[in-house]
């Protein structure tokens, strides 16, 4: 016990010698919450459009009032005529034309029918679907508006309530994703890294010859990187509660417990990451260039897991990002305890078992 | 020149020599690109709903025959009460919970007016709000019908209406392969561009090798124009293989013109790697280096514009979306595949991507000091 202790004491040394890594390793988190707590969201707002009024008559007027009052649109004067607007479309200026036909309000109060034409720039499909349903739905608010003299029999209302979310704001689902990502990036790059590192400055050798268990070898090395990621929540924690205005509504214990599981977690997939890196360049290699875009895209934050292919969906069962963000969304914004988690934590440490196992099994302790 | 050309020679050795470190460099971004896009999907569907029939009429039924049979709602389960229908959205069963009241049917008839509830989880905030939007549509629709039963349609069609006709530019079908895959491309170009030459100089100072250049006369420029050559050389092949990916595997043709597509990478592999150079002469140790690309690389792949529009960000957010290299290029790629823009449409992205390039670089043989 005392010569474990000695060896993460050395684990220590080596973390705090190196200043610089030390501020990312608390830069990153903090700075990346705090970022993408504010600056993500997936509503679509201030988009640039322009209007080509052809009527110029009461009825266009009052729609073009309407569209401008919500700031899901910036309306752009400078287009004059339809024959512009491919242009603009193309130098990427607008992203979406809506044009009113010539005689509008008099066709609509003559014949009862007129038509607005929606052009939406669809080479972003959400943003283009998403403008256009504005544009209706405000259209049809305007249409109620001018018929509401005639009465409406059998009207069926819809009382809609938005929980744990009211506002729908993007922070309650990107923190949450936000923290399963950079924390298992952190913990595999970290642990990989360091010890990959010594294998390649050839002081690997020198512990190994040690009467010391390799075992205990790299369990000392991954003690460090297990308490600052403990700080490390606590401060992301702290800052999603102060900063980003996110309730912990369950257990704060239980939160703590839960990511404890997970850090773990992370270590040993870093641990078997660098029992398959020969240098510090191919553990680098295998968990950023390998890892993060899976782990961004499979754990169900950005693009909804339901919709994806069966295979990806098989497949993103493997990122324990996913479990981690189903937990912490769980407990910090429903409030809901152990008997709702207990699955998706059982899922974490059977992993936690396979990659210790597995990382146990190929580590070498002779040279090549 | 001649120095140059050695120097060249040297580091290609170096990397061929590395096959392990080749294969991952080339088959990694190949096989995110195959992979991921399929991921990639914001078309919202298969929403999950928990029910609350409190009127089990033939309305309500109807109703909810009509929700289901649009596709977009799957039928988690029937729960007896408010209580019941709230746990499964706790347990993520379900993801909107429909309340009909009791009466539905004849108080429609009777008071003409009743109040179907929603509850939904709105943690993701568009999913719940489109969720919730296909819902308001259906019901609107399922209104309109019951009322054509009681009502004669003649007296409906002399309220105005105004027809919206909208039409989606060059991504009729709506496919989001068209707009990721471009994106994803340019991410990897970026994430295999930047990591490696950050890695580089700092290799050479952990290995020791460095002194052995640093007492030579290579000039500083020499010594980093030697690094960026063959990494230049390397991502705008990675870059031809993904876009070969894009047309094979995605049937994705570029609208606009290739070449154009080249000048542009050409411009941002400096600026990228400018960019990796720049770290690796700030850091002493491949761990510094390494922690320090990560963390900008988080950055670029979130703020780039690639998952969510740029648009809807804060005013201080878009400041810095500015002054990343990644938000020009995945804007100009989505502009020239997609909608087919023309050189004079991206003369201002080139243009400033030209400029981060020209000063990144500077700083990166300025920094790089021949003596310690």
């Amino acid at each position: 016990m005392k010569q474990f202790f000695a060896f993460v004491t050395k684990e220590f040394s080596h973390v705090f010698r190196d200043r610089k890594t030390l501020l990312m390793l608390f830069g990153v988190p903090i700075v990346q919450i705090v970022l993408f707590g504010f600056a993500l969201t997936n509503e679509i707002k201030n988009s640039n459009i322009v209007i080509v009024d052809n009527a110029k008559d009461l009825a266009s007027q009052q729609i073009i009032t309407k569209i401008a009052s919500t700031d899901y649109f910036k309306i752009r004067k400078d287009l004059m005529s339809a024959s512009q607007i491919d242009a603009a479309f193309k130098s990427g200026d607008i992203k979406m034309a809506i044009v009113f036909p010539e005689n509008f309000y008099t066709d609509l109060l003559h014949t009862n029918k007129a038509q607005i034409q929606v052009i939406a720039d669809a080479s972003d499909p959400n943003t283009g679907t998403t403008l256009t349903n504005y544009v209706t739905g405000i259209i049809a608010a305007y249409q109620a508006q001018l018929n509401a003299t005639i009465p409406i029999p059998e009207q069926i209302n819809i009382s809609t309530r938005m929980l744990y979310n009211p506002d729908l704001k993007g922070a309650p689902n990107f923190v949450p994703g936000v923290i399963a990502m950079v924390m298992l990036l952190i913990c595999v790059m970290m642990t990989s890294i360091s010890i990959v590192r010594e294998k390649e400055l050839g002081t690997m050798e020198v512990l190994l010859v040690s009467p010391f268990k390799p075992l205990y070898v790299i369990l000392a090395k991954a003690v460090p990187y297990l308490v600052l990621s403990l700080i490390n929540l606590t401060v992301i924690l702290l800052l999603s509660v102060f900063a980003l205005d996110l309730p912990i509504k369950g257990s704060i214990l239980l939160l703590y417990a839960v990511s404890t599981m997970y850090i773990i977690t992370s270590l040993s997939l870093g641990l078997l990451v660098s029992t398959g890196a020969k240098s510090q360049y191919g553990a680098m290699t295998l968990s950023l260039v390998g890892m993060m875009l899976p782990t961004m895209m499979l754990s169900g934050y950005i693009f909804p897991i339901e919709n994806m292919p069966l295979v990806l969906r098989i497949l993103s069962n493997v990122v324990p990002a996913k479990w981690f963000y189903l937990i912490i969304k769980d407990v910090m914004l429903k409030g809901l305890g152990f008997s709702y988690i207990w699955k998706e934590t059982l899922i974490l440490f059977g992993m936690t078992v396979f990659f210790l196992t597995l990382s146990l099994r190929n580590f070498k302790t002779r040279l090549e | 020149m001649r120095t140059l050309k050695f120097l060249l020679q040297k580091e290609f050795r170096q990397i061929f020599r590395n096959k392990n470190i080749l294969r991952m460099m080339f088959m990694t971004p190949i096989i995110q690109l195959i992979i991921l896009p399929q991921a990639a999907n914001y078309t919202i569907r298969n929403i999950n709903i928990a029910v609350i029939d409190l009127d089990h009429s033939s309305y309500s039924q109807k109703f909810v025959n009509k929700v289901l049979s649009s596709g977009y709602f799957k039928l988690a389960a029937l729960a007896p009460d408010y209580k019941a229908g709230y746990d499964l959205i706790e347990k993520d069963k379900a993801d909107i919970l429909i309340e009909i009241p009791q009466g539905f049917e004849s108080k429609l008839n009777t008071e003409q007016s009743q109040t179907i509830s929603l509850s939904v989880d709105a943690i993701n905030g568009v999913k719940a709000a489109v969720g919730s939007g296909y819902l308001t549509n259906i019901i609107q629709d399922f209104n309109n019908q019951i009322r054509l039963d009681w009502i004669q349609p003649s007296t409906m069609n002399q309220m105005p209406t105004i027809d919206v006709a909208s039409s989606n530019w060059y991504n009729p079908n709506l496919s989001y392969y068209l707009f990721m895959v471009p994106g994803i491309l340019v991410l990897l170009v970026t994430l295999i561009g930047g990591n490696m030459t950050s890695q580089n100089i700092v290799r050479e100072k952990e290995m020791g090798t460095i002194e052995q250049i640093n007492v030579t006369p290579v000039k500083k420029y020499h010594f980093i124009l030697g690094k960026l050559i063959p990494f230049w050389v390397l991502g705008v092949i990675v870059f031809t293989l993904g876009l070969l990916i894009a047309r094979v595997v995605y049937g994705i043709i570029p609208l606009g013109s290739v070449a154009l597509l080249y000048l542009f990478v050409t411009v941002y592999l400096i600026a990228i790697m400018g960019f990796g150079l720049l770290i690796s002469t700030y850091s002493e140790t491949p761990m510094q280096a390494n922690s320090l690309t990560f963390f900008f690389m988080q950055i670029f792949n979130m703020m780039g514009g690639l998952y969510t529009p740029i648009d809807s960000m804060p005013g201080w957010a878009k400041v810095l979306t500015d002054v990343i290299p990644i938000s020009y290029f995945i804007d100009v790629m989505r502009m020239i595949v997609i909608k087919g823009s023309h050189f004079h449409d991206i003369i201002p992205h080139i243009l400033i991507v030209l400029l981060m390039g020209v000063v990144l670089n500077t700083w990166a043989i300025l920094n790089y000091r021949k003596t310690t």
